[in-house]
């Protein structure tokens, strides 16, 4: 058993190296001292100077209109384009189609703003809010396609046949079979999306303007500066809301899948 | 399957139907393709010192001919006359070539252990790597600047346990290590998951046959478990190693002056000498350079689907 030792020293070394660094920001954040490596004691002053930075506050609550509505569009897009990969195996241009949902997952950040930006000032669109929108729906619709893709491709399609057979119109069976048996996958799309959103720097300061400067702009032009404990304090609470996102949407998945199980034997136990 | 939904009356075009394509086709179209076919035209133009700075190279679709003969290659000279750009691109693609080869090499480990752990721990273990990619990236790298930076949390370390005196720093922080220790970071999670799936699908009696066979395990690893996880890393390799070419943060935060890095350059010209062309054109060959890296990843995906 040589090779289980091996695999758990690995497993141990690579989780801490993914790990410390993340836990070691979030104890400074409630360092009591102004210096990074110094620790003077437990302290809260840190989330209270954040809470009194009106720029910062700003900044938060912009992202995360900028994330709900991105996202939200980003999920019904990217969900109706996971349809047509799975479900219509021929239409003119699916090459290109599938070419235009894959390149956006690998494609440079600076590329992607740089050219959705000249595109905003050539057609003439007053960059700001609505601009960051339209590029993070662009991207994170690619993600959300992935996503609920892949569930589409273990679907099992017999309950929607039966439905069409007897009778019910196309959109009506979307909506009352098939939406609800890729909920899942559509809600950690959305999830996904949100946070691809919250996380952008890049391609928001390509396609910001004035009055929509989101909260990693503005954490990027404080980092720059160096390191201070209020960063920390930010970052902490973002990562402590993304935490408990993911957790609370895996139990729900979880639950979501037993409770399909369940219904399915049921409904075996009664066809026998 | 296929046969059955093809024939089937649902698949019969119908409005609904087609408009469940165009929507987001037309959304891509117009704001990803759209906007590509934009770049490479600015990258051709002129820079004038006007908002937005750079002429116009045609205003509406009857002067394409005035469109040809005003075409302007200038950035693109400019690009090759000044040796700077040329050693950005090329100290990218080294960066980029050594952390995906970094990458493969603690990614690759961390995968095969995953996949040989219990089954009831694989999604746990699945879940801990995926965790860290849904934190923000720029707080990942910020993370790191407080423990390389020469009064950072390392060099504390160092002195603690007596490796370094009292005077001596790590000398780490704004240098290309410190890049490659934030890029191999950052981008741990999307090496591991494919490679993980990739090896997890992996027949096991292939492994005993060979053992049973009197093959040595290390030999059995590069006979038999190395190659069938080549799809996994090539595809891990392709999806680093496109966006590490053109990465911007990471260089920007925790490299030097010296790390030369064309996602930084391009971040330079736009914002800092304003020089849009130009600042297109980077992009433009930034863009020829990988479309054979994404037309290999864009493929190993249509397989996977």
């Amino acid at each position: 058993m040589k090779s289980s030792r091996f695999d758990a020293t690995v497993l141990t070394l690579g989780f801490a190296f993914l790990y410390i660094p993340i836990i070691i920001l979030v104890i400074y954040s409630f360092n009591a001292s102004k210096l990074v490596t110094v620790w003077g004691g437990f302290s809260l002053q840190w989330y209270r100077t954040m809470w009194s930075n009106q720029g910062l506050m700003d900044a938060a609550w912009i992202t995360a209109r900028v994330g709900v509505i991105s996202a939200t569009i980003g999920t019904v897009l990217g969900t109706l384009a996971a349809l047509s990969l799975v479900r219509f195996t021929r239409f003119p241009g699916r090459m290109l189609f599938s070419g235009m949902i894959y390149a956006p997952l690998v494609m440079p950040e600076v590329i992607t703003g740089l050219s959705m930006l000249l595109l905003f000032v050539a057609v003439g669109i007053d960059r700001g809010f609505w601009t960051v929108i339209i590029a993070h729906t662009t991207f994170t619709m690619c993600y959300v396609a992935i996503v609920v893709q892949s569930r589409l491709l273990t679907f099992d399609r017999s309950l929607e046949e039966a439905a069409l057979d007897l009778g019910c119109p196309p959109v009506k069976t979307f909506f009352k079979i098939t939406l609800p048996l890729i909920f899942p996958a559509v809600i950690a799309g959305w999830m996904l999306a949100f946070t691809l959103s919250l996380d952008d720097l890049v391609i928001a300061s390509f396609t910001t303007g004035p009055g929509a400067t989101t909260l990693p702009i503005k954490i990027y032009s404080q980092v720059r500066l160096g390191v201070t404990p209020e960063i920390n304090a930010i970052c902490t609470i973002l990562i402590g809301l993304v935490t408990i996102g993911v957790i609370i949407t895996s139990i729900s998945t979880k639950q979501a899948e037993m409770r399909r199980i369940r219904d399915e034997h049921v409904a075996a136990r009664g066809t026998t | 399957m296929a046969s059955v939904s093809e024939t089937h009356p649902a698949n019969k075009p119908s409005p609904a139907r087609w408009l469940v394509v165009a929507v987001p086709y037309l959304w891509l179209l117009l704001f990803f393709v759209a906007p590509f076919l934009i770049i490479f035209k600015i990258s051709l133009s002129e820079t004038a010192i006007a908002m937005p700075p750079y002429t116009p190279l045609f205003d509406g679709f009857g002067a394409i001919g005035d469109f040809v003969s005003e075409l302007d290659f200038d950035n693109y000279l400019f690009l090759t006359d000044d040796p700077l750009y040329i050693e950005a691109y090329l100290s990218s693609l080294r960066i980029a070539v050594i952390s995906t080869f970094l990458l493969l090499l603690i990614g690759y480990p961390m995968a095969l252990a995953m996949a040989r752990a219990p089954t009831m721990l694989r999604p746990t273990l699945v879940m801990l790597v995926i965790l860290p990619f849904w934190t923000s990236f720029l707080i990942r790298v910020y993370a790191w600047i407080g423990i390389l930076k020469p009064d950072g949390l390392l060099t504390l370390l160092f002195q603690s346990v007596g490796l370094f005196g009292a005077d001596d720093q790590v000398q780490i922080f704004r240098t290309d290590y410190a890049v490659f220790i934030g890029i191999v970071y950052s981008y741990l999670p999307f090496m591991v998951l494919p490679l993980y799936s990739a090896l997890e699908k992996m027949d096991n009696t292939l492994l005993e046959a060979a053992s049973d066979l009197g093959c040595p395990p290390w030999k059995a690893f590069w006979k038999i478990t190395f190659p069938l996880s080549l799809p996994g890393v090539i595809a891990g390799s392709m999806i680093c190693f496109i966006p590490i070419t053109g990465e911007f943060v990471i260089p920007d935060l925790l490299g030097g002056a010296d790390t030369l890095m064309i996602g930084k350059t391009l971040w330079t010209e736009f914002f800092g000498n304003r020089d849009w062309p130009l600042a297109s054109a980077v992009a433009v060959i930034l863009l020829i350079m990988l479309v054979v890296p994404i037309m290999i990843f864009q493929n190993q995906q249509k397989k996977v689907a």
